[in-house]
């Protein structure tokens, strides 16, 4: 007989299990997808091959718009964490008025869909180029600009849930044995919200890097991002080249967070 | 080293007083342990003297200079934090090394000067651990040897045994006391135990409702307390309320008890329960005269182990808890027994406070 403790309990497993296989489908799909031999994707495959991969590192497109893509995403990912740190210390220790209301706005571009924000960044980066004459449209730092925008929210809400749980007294103890402000902050608060700052920075930069929607809309003739490479190609062939090309996105995001979680445990505030 | 002087320190948050008017003369080398149930300033008083609290009114002298506008950091007080507050990313022996470093203590004389702190505590065969490899009183150590370092002014603890296991808490008490009395360094504790503050202090003082009850050593606070509240919160005592008429105190239960102080008007007197005399009749009685010697019955007893408490029913209004020394089977009081009880002449006598 089983009790009702342990069928809930399968239940809950079971559940979990199809959801995270529902969520990883696609993914195991583009991987497989990226090994068939024949160029019209087709079931069952004829035979597999690597010539896919090698025809994705080989076109310069994709090279130049992974390169345009890391740039734009590390530019927006140190920006936004230069705001996002003050703003979450602001956020989580201060009491002013219109805090709820600038913690929504820091989180509104998670809200708002990206086809919007891309269109609303379009407009007013055209107007201001109009009415400034400055070269903002269609430039690398209109672009960077943008992409800020997506990396503040995902730092914003992990660097605060960070600093929540730190122990503020920990910075009374530095104070104590001597430590001005800035330095307790430096040598005793860093340390202890860095899970959260490199999380913050990894979703951001992750967000970043994915976009598509918000990049459409800015980049300049010929200076693509890889999402928008990737668009591009697909409109006119529907190849394995995308699949590898895929892939190897995935792969190069799966070492990034392995390898900042053997220095930072991301678990921990993830 | 230096002693630290509190005058008129007051702290009020809107209409609430934190502290009000807390005059202290701290002498250098000295033990002085606040005491006082949560709220009652004890805490704002520590914190203030460390500089984390800016007071509305009053100074704060360390050493004879005033500090009381100086940030934390750039005061000498060495704080032992309740949760201990040791930095987790650091060992033991860098966190030890913090304030040695913020004070700009040469490199080559910290290593020195950490090994010199963690010997102090015992601990320094654990300098490269981390703090959260480590027990609850081990960690206690830590933070000790890391206020101490930097070699402050003025060492302060805040309940710094409230997160201790009962035995570790005795241990320890003896080890902070032989430690502070070997370095000679002024030392404010705060603490909401009495047994603590009895055990360790040089003198203490009871705070309640941010005012100071009363200042005195260990036994000025437990054989002559100023009040009321002090009766009750250091020791135990049993309250019998009534009035003076004559010069003479009559106990609402109709109890006429001779004291050696005499007030007018509604009183109360506290009997501490070890002063109480149990005899098994009015023959038993303490007092030669017979005087200050009443019967009642045994309402309940409570074994302690190397005493025991026996309450005794006077009349329908007057209870005392008498205690006597555990003998074995001999000491067998029980319910229900016809007893007497003598007061001593000495029993602390207060105004009755106000309704």
């Amino acid at each position: 007989m089983f009790s009702n403790r342990r069928i809930g309990r399968w239940t809950l497993n079971a559940l979990a299990t199809l959801a995270f296989l529902f969520a990883l489908l696609p993914l195991i799909f583009v991987t497989w997808l990226s090994f068939y031999e024949q160029e019209i994707p087709s079931f069952p495959p004829t035979g597999y091959s690597l010539h896919w991969y090698a025809l994705a590192i080989a076109n310069e497109r994709f090279i130049d718009a992974f390169v345009i893509s890391a740039q734009v995403g590390l530019v927006a990912t140190a920006i936004g964490l230069i705001v996002a740190i003050p703003a979450s210390i602001a956020l989580t220790r201060y009491r002013f008025t219109g805090r709820g209301a600038i913690n929504n706005l820091l989180l509104m571009p998670l809200v708002i869909p990206g086809i919007v924000l891309g269109f609303s960044l379009y407009i007013f980066q055209v107007e201001t180029t109009i009415a400034t004459e400055l070269p903002i449209m269609g430039s690398f730092w209109g672009l960077v600009f943008g992409h800020v925008l997506l990396v503040i929210p995902w730092s914003v809400r992990l660097i605060t849930a960070s600093l929540v749980g730190f122990d503020r007294t920990l910075e009374e103890a530095a104070m104590n044995l001597g430590a001005d402000p800035f330095t307790a902050f430096r040598r005793v608060t860093v340390p202890g919200i860095l899970p959260g700052i490199v999380a913050g920075a990894m979703f951001g930069f992750v967000s970043s890097f994915g976009n598509l929607e918000v990049s459409l809309f800015l980049v300049a003739p010929g200076q693509t991002t890889l999402p928008i490479a990737i668009l591009q190609y697909l409109e006119w062939k529907i190849d394995p080249t995308i699949a590898a090309i895929s892939v190897l996105q995935i792969l190069i995001i799966i070492a990034a967070m392995l390898i900042t979680d053997r220095f930072v445990r991301i678990s921990r505030v993830v | 080293m230096a002693g630290v002087e509190l005058q008129g320190l007051s702290k009020h948050y809107g209409d609430f007083q934190a502290t009000e008017d807390v005059n202290l003369d701290i002498a250098d080398g000295e033990f002085l342990v606040l005491l006082g149930p949560s709220g009652c300033g004890k805490t704002t008083t520590l914190r203030m003297i460390a500089g984390f609290i800016e007071p509305t009114k009053g100074t704060i002298t360390v050493g004879g200079a005033d500090v009381t506008r100086l940030p934390p950091w750039k005061r000498s007080t060495g704080l032992v934090f309740q949760n201990y507050a040791l930095f987790p990313h650091l060992t033991v022996a860098q966190n030890v090394a913090f304030g040695l470093e913020m004070h700009k203590v040469p490199k080559a004389e910290i290593g020195g000067k950490v090994a010199t702190a963690l010997d102090l505590v015992q601990l320094g065969h654990l300098a490269d651990r981390y703090p959260r490899q480590m027990s609850g009183g081990q960690q206690q150590r830590v933070a000790l040897a890391r206020a101490l370092a930097f070699q402050p002014d003025v060492l302060l603890l805040d309940e710094p045994l409230s997160n201790l296991d009962a035995k570790l808490r005795h241990e320890v008490r003896h080890q902070i006391r032989n430690l502070q009395q070997r370095l000679g360094i002024t030392t404010v504790m705060v603490t909401h135990d009495q047994e603590e503050a009895l055990t360790m202090a040089d003198r203490m003082v009871v705070m309640k409702d941010g005012r100071i009850q009363q200042l005195g050593t260990q036994r000025e606070l437990y054989d002559d307390p100023a009040s009321e509240f002090v009766a009750s919160f250091v020791g135990r005592s049993s309250f019998i309320k009534g009035r003076f008429s004559g010069g003479r105190f009559v106990s609402h239960g109709g109890l006429a008890v001779e004291t050696e102080r005499r007030l007018a008007g509604e009183a109360v007197l506290a009997l501490r329960p070890e002063r109480i005399h149990l005899g098994a009749d009015a023959a038993d009685a303490a007092s030669p005269d017979g005087s200050n010697t009443y019967r009642g019955k045994v309402a309940s007893i409570s074994y302690l182990g190397s005493s025991i408490d026996v309450e005794v029913k006077l009349n329908e209004t007057d209870r005392v808890i008498a205690q006597v020394v555990n003998k074995g089977r001999e000491s067998g009081a029980s319910v229900g027994d016809e007893v007497s009880v003598t007061f001593p002449r000495d029993v602390p006598v207060f105004a009755a406070s106000p309704a």
